[in-house]
């Protein structure tokens, strides 16, 4: 098996490893950088748990390999914050309930954001096709909605670009 | 003033604490543990369901580069761990010996220096079988000539059938049935509740970490029952008690999923033990879905006995219970079909008779889990179809039907036909706040101009009623251990508390709400108090969150630990303030002298004279410990009303609208409880219309991973609407009952009520779940309505 060198800018900041040809990148964000908001919850591409930003894309990290990182720029639910003061995603999850366990909130807030990028005024049923490849077992998603409307307005209102940590666009 | 900081007491929708972790990406769950020279567990499963193991070969394994170990279940024989108990009184195997159960069973354990090399070793493990005759209807597993499935407990059990349980008055319902015959009616309906998975969105897994120096074994586990781990560990494993710590941290959700013991769990307990290492197993989805606790797999027939005017009298309910390949079930061990008896609802029967018949297949084991309080999903769905089939054979209203036979108020405390005792109700109330909510007679009326146009509409209506919040402990045990709950105070000298509780939280919140129980009490705010939970090493002893047992057993324990703390605080006051203690009053937040509301010491005050200026003939300090067996279940209630429309072209189920008017009693965070409802009622959708375990002859899975198995997304679920009444519980010390499974033991039915009335006056009485549009469309197709 060959091992690969590869340099991925992930919140801003240039990550260098080498890595095996079938490791796969959310096994090294969060086993080898040790940035373990990035959960993993199937193996089928299905839970959406485990949903990045690369090059302003939402991802699911557990289907693309780590080699396949190399030179790109990715953001992370670590990313979200900004000089200590949390991203409207995080603000409306907790403003308006919108995780219980919290175990699917850093992929359904990553989705979120790329969608708000490519979409600032999304309608309800905007939203809801928008995360339908996260998977929430808790909330019923309701809650999940009003928070993505909530971030919706406070964005719209400050100009605030939804994915800038990691340089995500 | 000090009652000027007391905000956020209950029934405020107090933000969450825990959410400050989350949203950053910070939570600590077991697979972001990682420890020094960690290893990587991972297990070889069978591909059979029912086969004998003649042989295991690890030594193409051993030659995978970075596999430490293969364990075999001969290995763990030598050490006497082969086998170990189940929370029903059985025994499971660890690591199959010599016969495989159910496919996806495990086999052996590969431990490796990373997840990559194991599932190398995995691969290179050779297992030959010889393939045995698979048994997958639980009927068939009770035919005189089926194959023994558990010839290892042949001596004790001589067939597949492990127990026929039955209670109620049988002689008193046959009576009632007879009487109903001549001169009533007897409905009669078949029912099959399928095998579901909980499926949360972590899957289970640990990390097993034994350090020789010491002696002491941490494992940190996704658990919802910590303590009940460490307790069954030391008495399989022989470890010493004290030396075991087992560590809940953040767990990412559990619905019953997560309260048995795994095999995967053992076998990295004995990794580390062997290699001196820590080893984590994290099982993969389809792991998940296929080996671990199933729910439901109910096969039921149900009768009523009623009088013409549809006044009922009396229930009758057969069950065949499968329970698969081992009986795991996770419940208390005086009830082996859980509290199914609750099955006669809202409703004041005479006399009910109820048996299950359990059976073993070649299926995974469980039987209970999926956010539901130990069968009483089973129980609730039967009596609310049959309600319904009660109404469509009379052709009256079903919420007619339900306001003429509802319990009345005050009936409470009311003793139900099959012995338990409800605490307070009023079932009339809710039905009749729902109907107002949704307009029903305007439904109604909309769904017979629909009906005339062709059109498919129907309006379904489920009133619960839940049992929940066990102990008590006499009657309530899991594995021997009572079903109480406990909770420990400190109350710190600048008049900061840190709470520890029994319980443990896998998203329900409890950092908050018991926070705000004792903020209330103390009359501080809940910002001022931290709880801690899910580590044996500092909780107190408690049996965990699972069958909304939280805030009945352990929320009681919390006030009453509370209430200690005020009362030692009180004497504090009348030291220092040089009065008696009856003369003093409380209010939220401080003790003062009656008549002089000037004159008075906060909480915070006593607190530090605990610490510095404590009264001579008490002991210093701030703190209380509570363990609490309830005196009685709680029983919450609810009536939700479902409106649907069925599409002719697909099937398809569209759930327009969806009220569910809750009663948990006393609401401790209204926000946190509207959320349990939204997840409950989603909980409920899910196995109505989409999700299902089935398998095939030869006992293959057939819906063993997300892709297959349907989860519902935000685009299937409905935009939830909530309502509530609020009926406090007479013996918790709050009035609290519990809320986080009513949604989900009340919402299937009122969808499937909806589907089955949109469908009724073709002739349509009863559907399977899942409704799939499939089902419909079948439907649709022979009665020649399929539109084009």
């Amino acid at each position: 098996m060959s091992t690969h060198h590869i340099r991925v800018t992930i919140n801003g900041t240039v990550y260098e490893g080498d890595v095996d040809s079938r490791t796969l990148l959310v096994h090294w964000i969060r086993d080898d950088l040790q940035l373990t908001g990035t959960h993993i919850g199937c193996d089928t591409t299905a839970c959406g748990a485990c949903t990045i930003i690369v090059d302003g894309k939402a991802t699911k990290s557990c289907t693309m390999f780590a080699v396949q990182a190399n030179g790109r720029k990715i953001m992370t639910v670590e990313g979200l914050e900004q000089g200590g003061k949390l991203h409207p995603l995080q603000e409306g999850f907790h403003e308006k309930h919108a995780l219980q366990c919290g175990y699917c909130t850093p992929g359904m807030m990553m989705t979120a954001a790329a969608l708000l990028q490519h979409n600032p005024n999304p309608t309800e049923h905007e939203i809801r096709v928008g995360i339908s490849g996260n998977l929430c077992r808790c909330t019923g998603y309701v809650n999940i909605v009003k928070a993505i409307q909530y971030a919706a307005e406070k964005l719209q209102a400050s100009e605030q670009v939804p994915v800038s940590a990691g340089e995500g666009s | 003033m000090a009652t000027e900081a007391f905000k956020h007491g209950l029934g405020e929708a107090y933000k969450r604490k825990e959410d400050a972790r989350f949203i950053r990406g910070q939570g600590n769950y077991v697979d972001d543990v990682q420890l020094k020279g960690m290893l990587y567990g991972d297990i070889v499963r069978s591909p059979y369901a029912h086969a004998l193991i003649k042989r295991i070969d690890s030594s193409a394994a051993m030659q995978v580069p970075g596999v430490v170990a293969v364990i075999t279940g001969k290995d763990l024989d030598a050490a006497g761990l082969a086998w170990m108990p189940t929370l029903s009184g059985d025994t499971e195997a660890v690591l199959a010996l010599d016969r495989v159960h159910f496919q996806m069973q495990e086999v052996a354990f590969v431990v490796a220096t990373s997840r990559y090399a194991a599932a190398d070793g995995v691969a290179a493990v050779e297992v030959e079988y010889e393939p045995l005759q698979v048994v997958v209807d639980p009927k068939k597993a009770l035919a005189p000539d089926a194959p023994l499935l558990r010839p290892d407990k042949k001596d004790k059990q001589p067939t597949n059938q492990i127990y026929h349980w039955e209670t109620g008055d049988r002689a008193g319902t046959d009576a009632d049935f007879a009487e109903a015959a001549a001169n009533g009616v007897v409905v009669k309906q078949d029912m099959y509740i399928p095998r579901i998975h909980p499926a949360p969105i972590e899957t289970c897994g640990c990390v097993a970490d034994y350090n020789k120096a010491t002696g002491k074994l941490t494992v940190w586990l996704t658990s919802q029952a910590p303590h009940v781990v460490r307790t069954l560990l030391a008495i399989v494993a022989g470890l010493p008690e004290h030396r075991i710590r087992i560590i809940s941290p953040d767990i990412g959700g559990g619905f019953g999923n997560k309260v048995p013991i795994y095999p995967g769990y053992v076998c990295a307990v004995v990794a580390s033990l062997t290699t001196g290492k820590p080893v984590k197993w994290i099982e993969d989805r389809s792991e998940n879905i296929a080996s671990t606790g199933f729910a439901r797999d109910y096969h039921i027939h149900a009768e009523i006995a009623a009088d013409k005017d549809g006044t009922v009298k009396a229930l009758k309910v057969h069950t065949l219970a499968d329970h698969g390949a081992f009986d795991a079930a996770a419940q208390p061990t005086k009830f082996p079909a859980g509290l199914f008896h609750i099955c006669t609802g809202s409703y004041d029967f005479k006399h009910a008779f109820v048996d299950v018949d359990a059976v073993h297949t070649n299926k995974a084991p469980g039987g209970i889990a999926y956010r539901c309080s130990f069968r009483v999903t089973e129980a609730s769905y039967l009596i609310e179809r049959m309600m319904d089939t009660l109404a469509h054979d009379l052709g009256k209203d079903p919420a007619q039907l339900r306001l003429q036979n509802f319990i009345k108020p005050e009936a409470f405390p009311y003793r139900s036909a099959l012995d338990w005792t409800f605490d307070s109700g009023n079932y009339e109330g809710a039905l009749k706040l729902a109907m107002k909510n949704v307009d029903y007679e305007g439904l109604r009326r909309e769904q017979a101009e629909k009906r005339a146009r062709g059109e498919l509409m129907g309006i379904g209506i489920s009133s619960f009623t839940e049992i929940v919040g066990a102990g008590p402990g006499k009657h309530f045990d899991i594995a021997g251990i009572q079903m109480f709950d406990s909770c420990e105070i400190r109350v710190h000298p600048t008049g900061k508390v840190l709470a520890r509780i029994g319980v443990q939280t896998q998203g329900q919140g409890h950092e908050t709400t018991f926070a705000q129980i004792i903020a209330a009490e103390l009359g501080m705010s809940p910002d001022d108090v931290d709880v801690e939970h899910g580590d044996t090493d500092t909780a107190p002893y408690g049996l965990g969150t699972y069958a909304s047992r939280s805030t009945p057993v352990a929320g009681a324990a919390t006030a009453l630990a509370a209430r200690k703390v005020r009362d030692k605080a009180k004497k504090i006051a009348a030291y220092l303030l040089e009065v008696g203690e009856d003369d003093l009053e409380w209010e939220p937040g401080r003790f003062f002298v009656k008549g002089t509301p000037g004159k008075g010491k906060t909480i915070q005050e006593l607190a530090f004279a605990a610490y510095t200026n404590c009264p001579p003939y008490l002991e210093p300090g701030l703190e209380a410990v509570n363990y609490y067996d309830p005196p009685n279940l709680t029983y919450p209630f609810g009536s939700y009303i479902c409106v649907v429309d069925i599409d002719k072209g697909t099937g398809q189920v569209h759930i327009r609208r969806f009220m569910a008017v809750d009663d948990c009693g006393t609401i401790i965070n209204p926000m946190v409880v509207e959320g349990q409802i939204h997840g409950g009622l989603t909980q409920g959708l899910a196995p109505a219309l989409y999700e299902e375990i089935s398998f095939d002859d030869n006992g293959n899975i057939l819906g063993g991973n997300f892709q297959d198995y349907l989860i519902p997304t935000a685009m299937e679920t409905p935009h939830w609407e909530t309502d509530r009444t609020i009926t406090p519980s007479p013996h918790h010390p709050i009035g609290a009952k519990g809320v986080g499974e009513s949604p989900t033991v009340g919402a299937p039915q009122a969808i499937v009520n909806a589907v089955v009335d949109a469908l009724a006056h073709l002739g349509v009485r009863h559907i399977d779940i899942p409704i799939t549009p499939w089902k419909v469309w079948s439907i649709l197709k022979e009665k020649g309505l399929t539109a084009d």
